[in-house]
């Protein structure tokens, strides 16, 4: 056995662009007129679309490894050349061990059978034998915590019973080699720490695992290694957190590129931290937040305004120059307005994206947004949750007995258990 | 726990592929059995309607044998007999199977495009499986048409010997054709509407309401069509109680099992495409 679990060699593969021909109606008359139209064929070549190049990589047994990049970056596509279930154009996969993807947990389930059904039917399909999944079963109904709707046919599920249960018969494939895509989004969030949980569980017994994920935090919490991907290359690979590092400082396209055009406009918009890093911070860390504004005609009572955004897309913070107390200001054509926000990242680990715009604060008149313009990554030493990081600490606890009669009840052993509670747990 | 082994397939021999994909299709056996049992379970959940479904299609075939009976023995002037209904009868079970899994087997792909797209595992498991709950149908009907063959009193001799073999027979082109009318409706979605059409027509060629002796020497024609020797066969050995025309049957050994090693061979030369064409 080679140490080696997954080897992707050179892969190339090419998809068309354009029309398909699905039906032989269509097909037809196109073969037929492509008999005296020969140019349509030396115009095929443009239509060629290389989802991925060149794409070379080694997963050590026992690794995490994870695939990272833009929608369309082509990622899926390494999955399912992967996975097998599309071919490469050239180029060649290699794949030792047995084999076991977790694309999309509720692909296989039919609405008219039962939760208990489902679990046997998606359990064949991810590959697990009947007895395997009876052997699981009891696992597989307590992991998923719908044991009472088990027995009722799973059309009548909400949606995220439906996809915590396909989670939960996915997650209890032991394969020696695991593609992850996308699924750990599902349920609640007790849930999702769950499935976090049970991922972390997976690599511990030493299951190489691929995952793919626009979640960076599971990303470079789960996995020892990434790669990069844009258009299809690799742009970067080595250790996850700097890769994830270099992702999140990738230049990018705005959403709003009117800012060439408007009359004020902002021109640049940049993050810094304490070592001039721009993409991984500590809670509580500060950082500065640099923007430019560009005037083309003379504007008055301008006022700049940041704001960060969690990756749920709600505001967590929101400021302006104005509010802040530093009054608006006014630009002559040609002038640039260039100010810097000291904040502190007073906020839990997660992915935050900041984001600016520049307004005329009486008449509510948007000149220019820059949204997303940069994203960052927060990480916390505190096991803490939620949107803000209020560092908490414990600094007193004690266990003493109820006072007044409503908190002693009649029952002895119930007493008994109140006082054997252990301190740590602090339930007072 | 079967998962997906290694990708072998560089280089080597037609007949090694061959051997590693049956391999691997027993592999995953337990899938088939699920996809059956889903099927099955899935039509019979109301079960008089399952029943019924299983029951109607043979049912409405041996009564429309009736009337195409009734009019030739008007028109010949001989009498119509119990035999002929019985003859109908034990022909339209396996008719209404090749159908109804030739039908499943076509669409089988195309409803079932999220797994197709999303997960591994060998995907002729589809048509097969529509072809395995099909069976489980003309078992259903079967004994619909025994009772009646008992009440009739056909009675039984050792050329019943002969209906397992008949019955493989018919498995083995049905399987062939819905494998390969399952992928090519992948690719071209309107193939469901050519196969509709002919398998509506398709009853029309095939000796299921008529007996070939009925049209005379010209009905030998008819038996080129590779499934009416496998019916005549039925209708001999059940209810003529004698053995098939034999070399009319090898002929259509023959196809069944050319057209199972082309039709596996034409959908795993196909498969590797099927997620990106779907």
């Amino acid at each position: 056995m080679s140490d080696i679990a997954v080897r992707a060699d050179h892969i190339y593969k090419k998809f068309r662009k354009g029309e398909i021909y699905n039906s032989l109606r269509d097909l037809i008359p196109t073969l037929t007129g492509r008999l005296f139209r020969q140019q349509e064929l030396s115009r095929r070549d443009d239509r060629d679309f290389w989802a991925l190049q060149d794409l070379c990589f080694e997963v050590k047994r026992g690794e995490a490894f994870g695939l990272i990049g833009e929608n369309g970056a082509g990622k899926s596509t390494a999955l399912k050349i992967l996975s097998r279930i599309m071919r490469p154009s050239k180029g060649e996969m290699v794949v030792n061990g047995r084999l076991s993807a977790l694309i999309e947990v509720t692909a296989g389930f039919h609405p008219d059978l039962t939760g208990r059904e489902n679990i046997f039917l998606h359990g064949a399909i991810l590959g697990m034998g009947r007895r395997e999944v009876q052997s699981k079963l009891e696992q597989i109904i307590d992991f998923s915590g719908i044991e009472e709707f088990i027995d009722t046919p799973v059309k009548r599920y909400s949606t995220g019973m439906f996809a915590r249960l396909g989670f939960s018969v996915a997650a209890h494939v032991d394969p020696e080699v695991l593609i992850v895509d996308e699924v750990l989004s599902v349920g609640d969030y007790l849930f999702q720490a769950k499935c976090v949980e049970r991922m972390k569980e997976v690599i511990r017994k030493g299951s190489t695992v691929l995952f793919v994920s626009h979640n960076l935090k599971n990303i470079s919490e789960f996995c020892d290694r990434c790669l990069m991907l844009e258009k299809g290359r690799t742009v970067a690979m080595g250790p996850a957190q700097e890769v994830v590092s270099a992702y999140l400082q990738r230049p990018r396209k705005y959403l709003t590129e009117e800012g060439a055009t408007a009359e004020v406009a902002i021109t640049k918009a940049k993050i810094r931290g304490e070592d001039g890093q721009s993409g991984r911070f500590k809670s509580g860390d500060t950082v500065w937040f640099d923007l430019e504004v560009t005037a083309r005609v003379p504007c008055s009572k301008l006022t700049l305004s940041p704001w960060m955004t969690n990756e749920a897309n709600d505001i967590v913070f929101e400021t302006t120059t104005e509010r802040l107390g530093y009054g608006s200001f006014s630009l002559e054509a040609g002038e640039v307005y260039s100010c810097t926000f000291e904040m502190r990242l007073n906020v839990t680990n997660g992915l935050y994206h900041l984001s600016a715009l520049i307004y005329r604060h009486d008449t509510q008149t948007v000149y220019d947004e820059w949204t997303a313009v940069a994203t960052i990554y927060v990480s916390s030493d505190d096991d803490v949750r939620g949107t803000a990081h209020c560092f908490p600490k414990v600094i007193h606890q004690e266990i003493r007995p109820a006072s007044g009669p409503s908190f002693i009840t009649t029952d002895a052993d119930a007493a008994g258990q109140l006082t054997e509670l252990p301190g740590t747990r602090g339930r007072l | 726990m079967v998962g997906i082994g290694p990708i072998p397939r560089r280089n080597c021999p037609e007949e090694l592929i061959m051997r590693e994909e049956l391999k691997e299709l027993y592999q995953y056996r337990e899938l088939l059995y699920m996809f059956t049992y889903r099927d099955i379970k899935v039509r019979y959940k109301q079960s008089i309607m399952g029943l019924l479904w299983a029951v109607l299609m043979p049912a409405l075939i041996v009564s429309a044998g009736v009337v195409v009976r009734y009019g030739y023995a008007f028109a010949s002037g001989k009498p119509l007999n119990v035999g002929d209904v019985a003859s109908v009868a034990v022909k339209s079970v396996p008719w209404a199977f090749l159908v109804s899994s030739i039908r499943f087997a076509c669409n089988s792909l195309v409803t079932n495009q999220n797994l197709v797209t999303k997960v591994y595992f060998p995907k002729e498991i589809f048509p097969i499986g529509a072809v395995m709950a099909s069976l489980f149908d003309m078992v259903v009907a079967s004994g619909a048409v025994t009772v009646f063959l008992l009440v009739e009193q056909t009675g039984w001799s050792v050329e019943l010997a002969w209906v397992p073999l008949l019955l493989a027979i018919l498995v083995f082109q049905t399987l062939g054709i819905g494998m390969i009318v399952s992928a090519a409706s992948l690719f071209f979605r309107d193939v469901k509407y050519i196969v509709e059409v002919l398998l509506t027509f398709g009853i029309f060629f095939t000796p299921v309401l008529y007996d070939v002796q009925m049209l005379g020497d010209k009905g030998k024609w008819l038996l080129l069509n590779p499934v009416a020797p496998v019916l005549e066969g039925f209708s001999s050995c059940i209810v003529r109680h004698q053995p098939p025309d034999l070399p009319w049957l090898a002929y259509s050994v023959a196809f069944g099992f050319t057209s199972l090693f082309a039709g596996f061979i034409f959908f795993k030369h196909l498969e590797p495409a099927f997620a990106e064409s779907i």
